[in-house]
């Protein structure tokens, strides 16, 4: 058989590149590798819409004969063990190689774990794969009260989760702040106040020492550095996760807070891209990033797919924008707001809305809202506009795209 | 339930869709091309962009909060008739539904 294009991680980031390559006419091989069983679906709604209504089967991407009839090699529950650079083959967990002539390595992340006793007892969970939400799922319908480890997007949405089905929630986070290598402290703020709103004890601050568990050996509470302990049988562990990178690094390809990539998503090796969660990748004017977004694992795909096919090499560039459904809550981020000097927070006449704009010099460099659709859509816009503009147009975003501060 | 798409070089594709289902998931699960549904449903993208037919659309309803603004994002042309299919759920009264497809969605 001729080699073609071989993907490794059939999460949304490697599904949409299969997908891509064909879409652009791409004629050669395309083999898609994934560990998990079943077909490549969609992980966002996990700590969202899946939580609430368990529906597995929506989140499917694309039925199995959309890969027959695109002639994709889909092999599930498969990892792959080794690449051999020299010979490009890699090997796989059932002992069978595939040569190829581009390797896209789309491994995306894993949970961390940090390194507290009582991690294994039953009663403490993690949520990555549909599998873990599936589990958490079960657990949530007999749980009483939930300890969730870790004040990030993923904690912080299940947390609201686990609160809304009238379960007493507690988030331990041990940074001063929530959700803080991702947002402003003016977001962290709003949306502390919004938990503790709707009764949840929110303690910032505050590291856990371990999980303590009962006669039974289940999970029973978290204890904390402070002396303090909070009871909990249900405990997720929501402490931030790290880019599957062991399988470049083994191989020799260049790896520093992810697969390090050029312009083009290229790797150390050229006949080796990279893509999502495990990339590490240059955004103009942002230096080396590295983003945990459906958003990035999607675009890397469609660059990926025309590079490959054209030959093509120009420059990867987004507008990086995330969203996080949190109770009623949905805040909207457009943006970058890490290294960014000062912080604005727009007052907003609407109930509910909040508005915060991250300034880097004079440059737009993130914009957080909530309940504001129409300014994050305009936001998406005016990143990198100078401050004059959208200060003329009274901090209201819509007026200063109307007013035409195209940045 | 139905629902017919016709997409913009007339290829007409019939699917059978279970209540509750937005259209976007049927067509995604279905294989329309047309539809792409990058953000999963959560009104993130405009890549569901859709025009309801004008017979369907007192019945289909109007735009979710929200909704307009995102079409300011979508690549196609936005008209009257323009819906994100993931805000569109099915119901007994939407059996047959007929939605026109964008000519591109990125």
């Amino acid at each position: 058989m001729t080699a073609g294009v071989v993907i490794v991680g059939a999460g949304q980031g490697g599904f949409q590149l299969a997908a891509s390559l064909r879409q652009d006419g791409f004629d050669r091989p395309v083999t898609l590798i994934g560990e998990e069983p079943g077909l490549p679906y969609q992980r966002p709604p996990l700590s969202k819409a899946y939580m609430a209504d368990g529906a597995g089967e929506r989140l499917v991407l694309k039925p199995a004969a959309f890969f027959e009839r695109a002639g994709i090699e889909r092999l599930a529950g498969l990892r792959v063990t080794a690449i051999d650079r020299a010979a490009r083959r890699v090997a796989l967990s059932d002992g069978t190689q595939r040569d190829y002539v581009q390797l896209v390595l789309a491994t995306g992340a894993r949970n961390m774990r940090p390194p507290l006793p009582g991690l294994d007892a039953p009663g403490v969970l993690g949520l990555r794969t549909l599998a873990d939400a599936a589990r958490l799922r079960a657990a949530l319908v007999l749980a009483r009260a939930v300890v969730v480890i870790g004040g990030g997007f993923i904690g912080l949405e299940f947390a609201a989760m686990a609160r809304q089905a009238g379960l007493g929630v507690t988030v331990i986070e041990a940074g001063e702040r929530l959700m803080a290598r991702a947002v402003t402290p003016a977001s962290s703020d709003w949306f502390a106040a919004l938990h503790r709103a709707m009764g949840t004890d929110v303690r910032l601050g505050c590291a856990a020492t371990g999980v303590e568990t009962d006669a039974a050996g289940r999970a029973c509470a978290v204890t904390l550095a402070d002396g303090g302990r909070v009871a909990g049988d249900l405990i997720l562990v929501a402490a931030g996760v790290r880019p599957n990178v062991e399988l470049a690094a083994e191989a020799g390809v260049s790896v520093d807070n992810g697969i390090v990539v050029d312009g083009c998503l290229r790797s150390s090796d050229p006949a080796i891209f990279a893509l999502g969660d495990c990339a590490a990748f240059p955004l103009p004017g942002a230096g080396q990033v590295r983003f945990e977004s459906v958003q990035a694992a999607v675009e890397h795909a469609r660059h990926i797919a025309r590079a490959i096919t054209t030959g093509a090499e120009t420059a990867f560039a987004m507008v990086p924008w995330f969203w996080s459904d949190q109770g009623k809550a949905r805040l909207q981020i457009a943006g970058i707001a890490a290294g960014a000097d000062a912080v604005q927070r727009v007052p907003q006449a609407a109930e509910g809305g909040f508005m915060a704009l991250a300034w880097a010099g004079d440059r737009l460099a993130a914009v957080e809202t909530v309940g504001l659709a129409a300014q994050h859509v305009a936001a998406r816009r005016l990143i990198g506009a100078p401050r004059a503009l959208i200060a003329a147009a009274g901090f209201d975003l819509r007026q200063a795209l109307l007013a035409g501060a195209e940045r | 339930m139905k629902v017919t798409f016709i997409a913009a070089d007339g290829t007409v594709t019939e699917v059978e869709v279970d209540e509750g289902q937005s259209l976007m998931q049927a067509a995604v699960s279905h294989d329309v091309d047309g539809i792409i549904g990058e953000c999963g449903g959560s009104m993130m993208c405009a890549t569901c962009h859709c025009y309801v037919d004008e017979a369907w659309a007192e019945r289909v309803g109007a735009q979710q909060d929200g909704e307009s603004d995102l079409l300011d994002c979508a690549v196609s042309e936005v008209r009257p008739g323009s819906r994100l299919s993931c805000q569109i759920r099915m119901t007994a009264e939407l059996d047959g539904v007929v939605i026109h497809l964008p000519e591109a969605q990125l």
